[in-house]
Parts: C-alpha cells; sequence; structure tokens
C-alpha cells in the first residue's frame, strides 16, 4: 500500500481493505489518530465515538472477510452532520437545548451507509439548528477551515467539509437547505452535493425548512460522490416527500463526456457583488467544459434576485413551526427556575435557542401570523411558482446551469453575523436550487490569491444527477485544479 | 427603516413564537425583523396575480399505510430523554389550578 489511509478517497480505501492490504479496524484507527491530532485546531466535531467507530469496524471487517460487504463504501469512515439521528449517539443540532439529546432510532440515510458498510466516526459541528453560513452559530463554537484557521469553513454544513478537508474523515454526510452542503464544500475545498427533492429520505434529519432539507454528500471526488449518493438514496414510506426512482445508479454517470452538453450560464451569477478571482476561475472551469466538447452560453435567468426573500420568508416559516417541538418536557434543556407551563417553555426556549435561531423562529412567527400571512408567506409560495417556472424554462435549452457557488472565497472568522442580511446575500447563488428542488454539485475549481478555494456550481433539472455528475467528473479529470 | 414594528407586534410574536426577549433582545429583534420585512417588501414588485402558492415542487399527493404498529416498546428510552420522569410519565409542571 503507498498511500496513507487518511488521504485515500472511499473508492480507493475500500479497495484496499478487500485486497486485504488493510483493514476497516486499521482504517478507523488511523482516522480516529487524525482526530486526536488535528481535531483541536479545527474544531470539526462535536461528539466523536472512538469505541462504537472500532466496534463498527470490527463487524464490517468481518462481514467483508466472509463476503458479505463489497462496496465502495463497505469498512470505510464516514462522519455524520450532527442534525442527523444516529441511536444511541448524541446528536445535538450544535444547539444548547439538544445538549444531551440520544435519539432512540437512526436516520434512514444513515441506516443506508451502515448496511453499505459504513463506519461512522462521530457527528461534526454546524450551524445551530443549521441555520447560517459560517458554522460560527454552533454552541459548541466555531469549527476553522482547514485550508486557512482564520477563516471560516462555510456553513451550515461545515464540521463535515472542514473534517473531509483535514483528514479527518474519508467522506461525509451533511444536509442542504439553502447551498449548506455546496457552500461549505467549496470554501474548504472538496466535493458537495445536494440532490433532487426527495431522492434521501429525511427520516431522522432534524427538520430546519422540510419543503427545502435534503441530505447529501461531501466527498474528495466526484467518483465518492456518485457513490455514496447511489447508497444514500432511497424510497422510503416514512417520509411522505420521498420519491421513487429507478435511476439511483449514479456511478454510472461516471465517464468522460459532454458532447454536445447544452450549458448555460446565467448572466446574473456573474454580475454585482461576485469577486473577480471567483469570476475568472469559473469562467476557466466553463472553458474547459467548452474545449471537451460542450456547448456554453450565456442567458437571462431571470428573477434571481428575488429567491433570497422568498427563500428566507418560507425557510423562516418552517423552521417557527419545526422547533416548537422543543419544549423542555419530552427531551432536550429545561430551564431551572419557572412558574409554570408557559412560563417554562418560554424560558427553555429562550435560554436554549441562540440568537439566529431565535431570530428565525420570531419572523417566521410574524409572517405566519393572521393579517401578515397573504402579504408575505403566501406571496413567497407564490414567488417560488415563478422561479421554478424561471428554470423550467432554462432547462428546456439547457442541460445544466453553470456558475459559482459562493459570491467570494471563506470570509474570515468574525466578519459575518454582525449583519445578518449582509450574510444571507452570500446564499444568492444557492438558495434557487433549493427553492425549485433541484440538484446541484459543487467542485473545486482553484484557488483565490490567498490559497483559498474556489467553488464551481453546477446545476440539473430535476432528477438530472446523473448528467450533473458526468459534467463534474469530466471536468475533474480535465481541469487544472491547483 | 418602512416596516416599523411597534412594542406590541413583537411582544405579540414573542407570544406565538414561544420565547421571551429581555428588553435589550426585544429592541435588536424590532430593528432586526423591520430591516428583513424591508427587504422581503422586495417581493411585492412581483405581479404575482394569479399565479398558484406553491407549496412542493412535485405534486405530491398523501401518503397512505395500514395503521400497523410497526416499532417496539420504547418507553423506558424515550423517558431517558425526559429533563424530568416519574413512574414512566413526562413530569409537567401544574396546568390546571
Amino acid at each position: 500500500m503507498s498511500m496513507n489511509i487518511i488521504d485515500m478517497t472511499a473508492t480507493q480505501l475500500s479497495t484496499a481493505i478487500r485486497a486485504g492490504e488493510t483493514t476497516a479496524v486499521e482504517a478507523a484507527e488511523a482516522l480516529l489518530a487524525q482526530i486526536e491530532k488535528e481535531d483541536k485546531n479545527y474544531n470539526c466535531y462535536v461528539t466523536v465515538d472512538r469505541e462504537g467507530a472500532l466496534a463498527q469496524a470490527r463487524a464490517v471487517q468481518a462481514k467483508i472477510e466472509a463476503g458479505e460487504l463489497a462496496g465502495p463504501l463497505a469498512g470505510v469512515p464516514v462522519a455524520v452532520k450532527d442534525n442527523i439521528c444516529t441511536e444511541g449517539l448524541r446528536t445535538t443540532c450544535s444547539s444548547k437545548i439538544l445538549h444531551n439529546f440520544v435519539p432512540t432510532y437512526t436516520a434512514e440515510a444513515v441506516k443506508n451507509l451502515q448496511k453499505a458498510g459504513a463506519v461512522i466516526l462521530g457527528k461534526t459541528n454546524m450551524d445551530e439548528f443549521a441555520m447560517g453560513s459560517t458554522t460560527e452559530t454552533s454552541a459548541y463554537g466555531p469549527t476553522k477551515n482547514p485550508r486557512n484557521i482564520e477563516h471560516v469553513p462555510g456553513g451550515s454544513s461545515g464540521g463535515s467539509a472542514a473534517a473531509v478537508a483535514a483528514d479527518e474523515c474519508i467522506y461525509a454526510i451533511g444536509s442542504d437547505t439553502g447551498g449548506s452542503i455546496r457552500q461549505p464544500a467549496s470554501y474548504c475545498g472538496v466535493v458537495g452535493m445536494k440532490p433532487t427533492y426527495g431522492t434521501v429520505s429525511r427520516y431522522g434529519l432534524i427538520a430546519y425548512g422540510s419543503s427545502l432539507d435534503q441530505i447529501g454528500p461531501l466527498t474528495k471526488d466526484v467518483r465518492d460522490c456518485a457513490a455514496v449518493l447511489e447508497v444514500l438514496a432511497s424510497h422510503d414510506t416514512k417520509d411522505s416527500t420521498s420519491v421513487s426512482r429507478d435511476d439511483t445508479d449514479f456511478t454510472a454517470a461516471l465517464t468522460e463526456d459532454v458532447k454536445g452538453m447544452r450549458i448555460g450560464i446565467p448572466n446574473d451569477y456573474l454580475g454585482e457583488g461576485l469577486g473577480d478571482e471567483v469570476r475568472t476561475a469559473v469562467l476557466q472551469a466553463a472553458e474547459v467544459l467548452a474545449d471537451s466538447g460542450a456547448v456554453v452560453e450565456r442567458f437571462d435567468l431571470s428573477l434571481v434576485e428575488y429567491a433570497i426573500p422568498a427563500y428566507y420568508t418560507i425557510a423562516a416559516a418552517e423552521a417557527s413551526s419545526n422547533l416548537e417541538r422543543f419544549d423542555g418536557i419530552k427531551y432536550g434543556y429545561r430551564t431551572e427556575e419557572y412558574a409554570g407551563l408557559h412560563n417554562m417553555y418560554k424560558k427553555s426556549r429562550s435560554e436554549g435557542f441562540g440568537e439566529e435561531v431565535k431570530r428565525r423562529i420570531m419572523l417566521g412567527s410574524f409572517v405566519l401570523s393572521s393579517g401578515y400571512y397573504d402579504a408575505y408567506y403566501l406571496k413567497a409560495l407564490k414567488v417560488k411558482a415563478l422561479i421554478k417556472k424561471a428554470f423550467d424554462e432554462a432547462f428546456s435549452k439547457y442541460d445544466l446551469i453553470l456558475g459559482p457557488v459562493a459570491p467570494t472565497t471563506a470570509p474570515k472568522l468574525g466578519e459575518s453575523l454582525a449583519d445578518p442580511i449582509q450574510m444571507y446575500l452570500g446564499d444568492i447563488y444557492t438558495i434557487a436550487v433549493n427553492l425549485a428542488g433541484l440538484p446541484g454539485i459543487s467542485v473545486p475549481c482553484g484557488q483565490d490569491s490567498k490559497g483559498l478555494p474556489i467553488g464551481l456550481q453546477l446545476i440539473g433539472d430535476c432528477f438530472q444527477e446523473k448528467k450533473l455528475i458526468r459534467a463534474a467528473y469530466t471536468y475533474e479529470q480535465r481541469g487544472q485544479v491547483q | 427603516m418602512a416596516n416599523i414594528i411597534s412594542d406590541e407586534t413583537i411582544e405579540y410574536v414573542g407570544i406565538l413564537a414561544k420565547l421571551e426577549l429581555s428588553d435589550e433582545e426585544k429592541e435588536q429583534a424590532k430593528s432586526d425583523m423591520g430591516r428583513m420585512l424591508d427587504y422581503i417588501d422586495k417581493l411585492g414588485e412581483l405581479d404575482t396575480t394569479d399565479v398558484e402558492p406553491m407549496s412542493h415542487v412535485f405534486s405530491v399527493e398523501n401518503v397512505f399505510r395500514e395503521d400497523v404498529v410497526t416499532n417496539g416498546d420504547e418507553r423506558e428510552r424515550l423517558l431517558s430523554n425526559a429533563p424530568q420522569e416519574k413512574d414512566g410519565m413526562f413530569v409537567v409542571p401544574r396546568t390546571f389550578e
């Protein structure tokens, strides 16, 4: 074996394990040692499950040796975002209100990974309840970007992206409500994908904006991304929005072939607010695809500037409803002193939730309240319909849409939270994808003069993950990523 | 700021949201919400007459299943997460006088 275990992709590591060059136990030990050595610098994990990981690794190794497990994830250590339930393993959503919550069941997506032989190392840090773009709203301290620790890793799946970048896991899973997989993947220089809404079961994902949330992979390369998504995807009767698909053999799309593929770049995605170095890197990536035979052109997507206000109205409304369940009775934090039931609810929630979460619950409660429901919430749902229509029109002309993931590279720690609206504006290229239920992938496409990674975003029509994977794989093989 | 949030509104929203804000937090919330609503008002620029509100991207229908219990008795494990429990039940503050 010529490579270090921690430097391997999932595909490489599972191949080495099957060949008997290493074992699932050695792999888990290597990653746990790396976490031990590095995580004090980055804070990628909220909880590390050393004993559990070693026990899983021993069980998986036995199955591999018995010939019962052979896939690309068999024996490979994974990190799981801390809003995805894991039976017997603390799940906090990076919130004080769930500081001691131990789920009694495992999320369907994680069960799918376990069936494929995944070894869960622990739970990764995130913005509290996935509300944020920097992982700085975590109640357990911020995660730092492994490419430069003065900068944020992005968010909300910042711990997952940073853990992949810091070789503290082989791959990770996260959740994406408005860009929460793609943006941290971009900031940390890894691959991240948000699948079509309904592709991965949300059963066991602690809800933020239920109509927008999707679980997806964060990986070192596009091949692993396809392999992980293939395992995550399943039709689940426990999630009423789960879609039954028969085209989830995503690894079949790992071919270098974009000949004749029609790719549109929205003019609005290259306009005001976009950093020069990001623009240059993204357009160079488009050149690579054009040189490989794709037909690349610019077009007007329209309505781009309305996506953020529509998104924050809908997401806040859904959040205010979803987070009603945290009441200090069934699980989680309860305040010490209170006078009666309602006072206990109010005090437990006010002390248990952080600032950004309270801000969104307040906004959501307001836009759903009588007298404002039509003007705000219903209006946003109508705008969502118009945005979906704009994408439908775009996909009648193009196979894929190409653009940046975020306007800039990762900001410095401590610079984002003071001005929430400014922070929300950073989501401009990712959130429309969630509103329209589309799949999107972030692929590294270079770095800026400070050495911070830049991400290329490819967006497909619903259920067109294979086109995304094909284009991303082709770019990864032919592009010159520094 | 076009949207001025009154003390009464913040008080009312606090009741709906089941949040108890300090005076300082209330002032901050008034200003934050006002700014966000100013921003959201941008949606008013679009004519949405005759547009159907879209809650789900795909046409989803109710999913039904037989009413059969598939999980086992998890009372002990569920209660182990409760801040306070007694005799197999959640303990809550007095709700009736």
